[in-house]
């Protein structure tokens, strides 16, 4: 399932040939692999405005080894080591005149930024911003990250978090996700951080030790994935998906060192028998993905019932049925649970001939918003993935130029690969991403399709 | 007579692959194949990745001369540790419940905490043998030293040497088919044609509603390909049965058993995770069933006067006395459907006064049961039944079927074999 193109356009001849033809030259992206550094050189922090997140900002990049340059620094003439991210902190930002500051510390930065670099600004949200002024300050940091990040070339990435008053110790952990290779294809991305009780000590390279995860829909593609990195992170893993494919379940379980669990989400007492198998073998649950999906594609005005209804049924209603049993349950779903929902681009952008798909997609999106406060109170989080082009089994089928076409719209100009989605699920899945909730994280390299 | 065992050893569950029939599904799996593949799935659905149990008992029926360390080869090939000792055991269709007897067994009395016992059988990849004259032909030329030996060797292999033996479902002692034994004795019992075809039915319905009320969603894995027993005919009707003819015993005008009321030559591997108490709390495993106690009997089929298949029928109130229960003491029963004139020849023997005081030297009979807490799963005509694979396919799912009914209830099992052998268990959730 490589990306055939991207490897050619950084091959010897492919590379002399794209580049004499005009073609894009998609870069090989800066993936995680365990025992990584954070970033493969220092980064630049400054501030547009009287900045509060300074010290947390400086004692993560610390903590994980990196050098931190001053914006003065990075502004000399060409000598010194060039930066791996740019960090600006623009919490401090009053009006629209500060928003100069950025500018003035952003592009010297930018310019310098080695391949496979980090934008990341954080703000304070528009919406509790104390007068207009301040608001369209705020706000117009969407419009410069997602230019940028548009502008950015060679794998650099560029994305921005709103970290509300109070909010400032959810920060550590998007901070590293960020800068990370495990956001390899997020991408022009706005998050919002909430307050939440940060647990310390996450073990980096085992966040998620000790923790039992639930993957429907792993026994291959996408969903193989995420039980993987899941396993790899420290989780025990239980991989659920239809029964007609257990074969290649009992395969991932094995690998993984997890366990199988045949189970037809739609199937009436399906909550009930995964609430009864999570309290019996492994006295309760930490995380819950939603991965299991289907595709039934026709035009609406084509499409039966049957269609409509099956999509509906895996994609959506097993969702809601599966965690409202799982919140009913007492003591099933631990403290500090962790809950993330698949969705789609699909389900943001619409899609031709997915109707009903899109539909169970975007109705996940209002399912994850509309629980965030329930999961809040609780200290746990429920938060959506919408991935985008993602090269897998399904899209090695779709015939060359759509495929083409459809991995390179997009600000990183190729498609993901099943990884991408679920680091970003392991991330989400993290006990220190305490403070990521009700939000919707798009794996889609910044795809031009419902930006 | 109260039982000596220390401690009861726990069915934790099972796993099995889809039973296909002869030469199709599994036309190229070996019995290697299949049990290793069963044993990856048991080993996935319980987490026992490189995991140590205690021993891993299984067998075939029909097996080929490489495969004399079969289940210790298999083992070798699975997810489980390396370090965990296996030996082959094979009592014909006995054989997957004697494995999990043995290894029961052995946990009962604290030589081991875990065990998993199981069993394999094709007839598709079934051993082939040279006859006779040319085995001794081709042992003397790989003997030979000299040329004129060898020359000699070889003008002794005739063409009429070349033909194969093919395994026979046959007994060795009477040159009879298996369902041409059981013939005679569902005529004996005047087993109807009708009755028996009503019997498969009913198996076909009860495994289908099983499978689709999601019973055997954690006791079968997918094999290559097939999701569900390749046997099972949904929509089956007794109409339907009526119009097929006579296999076996066709010597009789009034032969009565099918194709549809025996089981067909099938393929396919199951397995079962059996523990201690203690090892099952110690991995978070919840203990389906106990294993209470089992008896084997065989009978003298070649000049007895007794039936291939009865033994079972006489190792029953052996296990039953010794338990201080009666026959109606249960709530599941699962009798192997050999064939279902076996089932329902079984049940007219255990009512039958006669049979009950002159063959059993019972004062009274065992009596009938209750027809409705039969084989409620299916059995083996629906599933198909390879030799060794049925044991482990039944004590898993009546574990299960019992572990759902709550706790204190009891099942039977019973099951014939070849040679005029029988093994019959009894499980209590």
């Amino acid at each position: 399932m490589s990306d055939w193109y991207t490897s050619f356009a950084n091959s010897g001849v492919g590379s002399t040939l794209v580049k004499q033809l005009g073609l894009p030259r998609p870069a090989v992206l800066r993936r995680y692999e365990p025992g990584q550094q954070l970033l493969p050189g220092p980064a630049v922090v400054g501030s547009a405005g009287e900045g509060r997140l300074r010290a947390t900002l400086t004692a993560v990049l610390r903590d994980a080894g990196v050098a931190v340059l001053s914006p003065a620094a990075a502004d000399g003439a060409g000598d010194g080591e060039r930066p791996a991210a740019v960090v600006l902190d623009a919490t401090g930002l009053t009006g629209p005149a500060q928003l100069a500051a950025a500018h003035d510390l952003l592009a010297p930065a930018v310019k310098r930024l080695r391949p496979t670099g980090r934008v990341l600004v954080l703000a304070d949200p528009p919406a509790t911003a104390d007068s207009p002024a301040q608001a369209a300050a705020r706000q117009a940091l969407e419009g410069l990250v997602r230019s940028l990040a548009k502008e950015l070339r060679a794998g650099s990435t560029a994305n921005l978090v709103f970290v509300p008053e109070g909010a400032e110790a959810s920060l550590a952990s998007p901070v590293r996700f960020f800068l990370s290779g495990r956001s390899a294809y997020v991408d022009g991305q706005v998050l919002t951080l909430s307050a939440a009780d940060v647990p310390a000590g996450e073990d980096a390279e085992r966040p998620l030790a000790g923790k039992v995860a639930v993957v429907t829909g792993a026994a291959r593609g996408i969903g193989a994935s995420i039980a993987r990195v899941m396993a790899r992170d420290g989780a025990h893993v239980v991989a659920v998906d239809v029964p007609a494919a257990g074969e290649s379940l009992a395969a991932v379980a094995n690998e993984i060192g997890g366990t199988a669990f045949q189970l037809d989400i739609t199937a009436p007492d399906a909550a009930a028998r995964l609430v009864t198998h999570l309290r019996e073998r492994h006295g309760g649950v930490d995380v819950v993905v939603h991965n299991a999906g289907i595709t039934r594609d026709k035009l609406l005005v084509n499409m039966d019932a049957a269609r409509w209804n099956g999509v509906m049924a895996v994609n959506l209603q097993a969702q809601l049925d599966l965690t409202r049993a799982l919140l009913d349950a007492d003591g099933v779903l631990r403290p500090g649970a962790r809950v993330v929902c698949v969705s789609s681009q699909s389900g943001i952008a619409g899609n031709r001939g997915q109707s009903n798909y899109a539909a169970s997609k975007a109705g996940v999106i209002g399912m994850v918003r509309a629980w965030a406060p329930e999961f809040a109170e609780r200290g746990a989080t429920v938060n959506a993935v919408a991935p985008g082009f993602i090269v897998t089994e399904m899209t090695a089928t779709m015939p060359l130029g759509t495929r083409e076409v459809g991995a390179r719209i997009n600000s990183l100009q190729q498609g993901g690969l099943p990884v991408d989605v679920a680091e970003t699920i392991a991330w989400l899945s993290s006990p220190t991403a305490a403070g990521v909730n009700g939000q919707v994280v798009r794996v889609c390299g910044q795809s031009m399709l419902g930006a | 007579m109260s039982s000596p065992q220390p401690r009861r050893a726990a069915v934790l569950g099972g796993n099995r692959i889809p039973f296909a029939r002869s030469n199709s599904a599994y036309a190229q799996a070996s019995n290697q194949d299949m049990l290793t593949a069963t044993l990856d799935g048991l080993v996935a659905r319980f987490g026992l990745q490189g995991q140590q149990v205690g021993e891993v008992v299984a067998g075939a029926v029909l097996k080929h001369s490489r495969d004399f360390n079969l289940t210790r080869e298999s083992v070798l090939g699975s997810r489980l540790a390396a370090t965990t000792p296996a030996y082959d055991v094979q009592q014909a269709c006995g054989t997957g419940l004697e494995a999990a007897v043995l290894v029961a067994n052995k946990i009962a009395l604290g030589q081991i905490e875990s065990g998993i016992a199981g069993g394999v059988d094709t007839t598709s990849d079934a051993p082939l043998a040279v006859g006779d004259d040319l085995r001794r032909a081709l042992i003397e030329l790989n003997n030979a030293r000299t040329l004129k030996d060898r020359l000699r060797a070889i003008g002794r292999i005739r063409p009429g040497s070349l033909v194969p033996e093919i395994p026979r479902n046959a007994e060795p002692r009477t040159g009879l088919a298996m369902g041409d034994h059981q013939a005679i004795t569902a005529r004996e019992w005047e087993i109807s044609r009708e009755d028996q075809d009503q019997l498969t039915v009913r198996s076909h319905r009860n495994l289908a509603a099983a499978y689709d009320r999601g019973f055997l969603d954690d006791l079968v894995t997918p094999y290559l390909g097939l999701t569900r027993d390749q046997n099972l005919r949904p929509d089956t009707t007794v109409e339907k049965l009526a119009k097929l003819k006579p296999v076996f015993g066709k010597d009789d005008p009034a032969a009565t058993m099918t194709a549809g009321n025996s089981t067909p030559l099938s393929d396919g591997a199951s397995a079962v995770l059996l523990s201690s108490d203690e090892w099952a709390a110690e991995h978070g495993l919840p203990v389906l069933a106990h294993l209470v106690d089992a008896q084997t009997a065989a009978v003298d089929y070649v000049h007895g006067g007794e039936g291939l298949l009865m033994a079972p029928a006489y190792a029953m109130p052996v296990v039953l006395a010794r338990n201080g229960l009666t026959l109606q003491d249960f709530d599941f029963y699962e009798i192997h459907e050999a064939f279902a004139s076996t089932v329902l020849a079984t049940l007219k023997a255990w009512e039958d006064p006669a049979f009950c005081k002159e063959r059993l030297g019972l004062d009274a009979p065992l009596g009938a049961i209750d027809r409705d807490k039969l084989n409620v799963n299916g059995s083996s005509l629906a599933a198909g039944h390879p030799f060794a694979a049925t044991g482990g396919r039944i004590v898993a799912s009546l574990a299960k079927q019992l572990h759902e009914a709550g706790s204190g209830r009891r099942g039977l099992i019973s099951i014939c074999a070849a040679g005029g052998q029988g093994v019959v268990a009894i499980l209590e959730s």
